[in-house]
């Protein structure tokens, strides 16, 4: 394992001070428990935002908090969900008297200790479960779709809807309607090495990829030879698409997400295989993402996440943020 | 019996676990995502560290004091589901009363219900809870027989949790992770599953010594 570390046990901590550090003017972060704020309040009776899930995906979640974004984030452990204690503290420390939104990704971890907490917050508090990853089977007798890359996409549209004064169930309802409008499949080339674990979560030829990997290198719908941008694309937008059922001329978010170890140019590549592939279908690309918004440690490889837009949610993409990761506008 | 004998059980599990934890982890490896091992280490490392103040509380506060700090130290699905084991158990009237088998089996069962609450999760899932549900209503069971020797008991609660354990191995998995891989996880026993049947396994075999040694 070769990686910027000191000693194993101090990478999470480090991190976070270095990112506290870096950006003191949009957000503190809080030690023990592990939470991180806007450097400033929001206004009194905004609908507080807050979102968490294991590190090693940033900038996600952490790289969304500021203005038009998120209130605060519990960063867990490496790909380990956070703790109640971390959702209460930061609850208390962002609530503006308008309620909490969690926004969680569905994996049994986060769902369970979001759970907890909302049960033990003092605080009117609602959760929108994130599910978009189209490689998992949806049933409700499993755990279900995985909550990936179109987060970050959910975290920006109520973002914009709570800076505006939306109340906690609008913001709640919204949030639960672009999950439902956006969907995402990735692919990766090579694994990630947890910090702590030392070794690659899973083994790949050079020549094998993972088509439907989840964000933690879980294992997808298949493991195949690599194959040209185009064919590998066709694979993936199909799957979204026969998900999301667009319309002809259905105005999209086309966002190209990489795993961290894939250069922005082949990110660039794959958005012009995808932007061919939605021309083809008929849809048109009318807000697009490109670069590494929730990443997957040091995986080679990339997802695409497709959001289905109406005027309101293109209002709300557009409306100013400024947070680490995400700033325009302002 | 104080709240002793219960940080003296969870050190010999440490010591179990941390003989154990190259076979775990592999199992975590094959069908999780590999962090099973390091999260429950974090968890009894936590515990330990406040032993002291474990000492002083009566076993039902201790119990309830081991949940809240596994909570907020686990993270991940283990952590809220070892933590409704311990509380479960704490929150079962009389839980003070650990030296009768009848409260400690009631106790068990309280916690075994609400870590099914919190999972959501049954017999057949591939997850721990294929060891925790046979052997909890075994217990409940056995506690109602006469004339059975302790030793017997905790020798067959030992068994029906290997059984358990081993039932995960030709499933596929409904729940957590490990559900991602279809029939791909079929042939791996559960890292999970596994985890509580080296649990109850370490405080059976404990107790038996114990026992033996009066």
């Amino acid at each position: 394992m070769k990686k910027f570390i000191n000693n194993v046990d101090d990478v999470l901590t480090e991190s976070l001070t270095g990112f506290g550090s870096a950006h003191g003017d949009i957000l503190k972060v809080h030690l023990n428990p592990n939470y991180i704020t806007r450097a400033d309040k929001s206004k009194e009776g905004k609908v507080s935002l807050i979102s968490g899930g294991g590190s090693g995906h940033e900038p996600l979640h952490g790289g969304f908090v500021g203005y038009g974004m998120l209130d605060a984030a519990c960063p867990g452990q490496v790909f380990t969900s956070p703790t109640p204690d971390q959702m209460i503290s930061a609850s208390q420390a962002v609530d503006n008297g308008g309620g909490i939104l969690f926004i969680v990704k569905n994996y049994s971890g986060d769902l369970m200790n979001f759970e907890m907490a909302s049960e033990m917050l003092e605080m009117e508090n609602m959760t929108v479960l994130v599910n978009d990853d189209v490689a998992v089977e949806d049933s409700s007798f499993t755990t279900g779709r995985r909550g990936v890359a179109g987060t970050m996409i959910v975290e920006k549209i109520v973002g914009s809807a709570a800076e505006a004064g939306a109340s906690l169930a609008e913001c709640k309802e919204l949030g639960d309607h672009v999950n439902e409008m956006t969907a995402s499949m990735g692919v990766a080339f090579t694994s990630c090495t947890v910090p702590a674990a030392g070794k690659p979560t899973f083994e790949i030829a050079h020549d094998e990829m993972e088509i439907g990997v989840g964000i933690h290198g879980e294992p997808g719908r298949k493991r195949e030879k690599t194959k040209g941008a185009d064919e590998i694309t066709r694979d993936l937008v199909d799957t979204i698409l026969e998900d999301l059922k667009p319309d002809n001329n259905t105005e999209v978010l086309l966002h190209i997400n990489g795993f961290g170890g894939t250069p922005l140019m082949e990110l660039y590549l794959l958005f012009n295989s995808a932007a061919k592939e939605l021309g083809k279908n008929k849809v048109k690309i009318s807000r697009s993402l490109v670069g590494n918004y929730t990443t997957s440690l040091e995986m080679a490889g990339a997802s695409i996440t497709i959001s289905k837009l109406d005027d309101k949610i293109i209002q709300h993409w557009d409306n100013p943020v400024h947070t680490a990761a995400l700033r325009w506008g302002m | 019996m104080s709240s002793e004998i219960i940080i003296e059980i969870l050190k010999e599990v440490q010591k179990a676990y941390e003989a154990n934890a190259s076979e775990i982890e592999k199992l975590d490896q094959a069908i999780g995502d590999g962090d099973h091992v390091i999260n429950m280490r974090r968890g009894m490392k936590a515990i330990l560290e406040i032993e002291e103040e474990l000492g002083s509380l009566k076993p039902g506060d201790a119990l309830n004091k081991i949940g809240m700090t596994l909570l907020s130290s686990i993270g991940g699905a283990a952590g809220p589901l070892f933590a409704s084991l311990f509380m479960g158990m704490g929150k079962v009237q009389g839980s003070d009363d650990i030296d009768n088998s009848k409260t400690v089996a009631k106790m068990f069962s309280s916690g075994v219900e609400l870590v099914k609450q919190r999972g959501k999760a049954d017999v057949g899932d591939k997850t721990m809870m294929d060891v925790l549900i046979p052997v909890s209503n075994l217990f409940s069971e056995l506690v109602e027989t006469d004339n059975l020797p302790k030793n017997e008991m905790l020798g067959q609660l030992m068994a029906e949790a290997e059984r358990g354990m081993l039932s995960t191995k030709d499933i596929a998995a409904t729940k957590g992770r490990a559900s991602y891989l279809g029939d791909r996880a079929k042939g791996h026993i559960d890292p999970g599953a596994k985890s509580c049947q080296l649990i109850i396994f370490t405080i059976c075999n404990y107790l038996i010594n114990r026992e033996e040694s009066k």
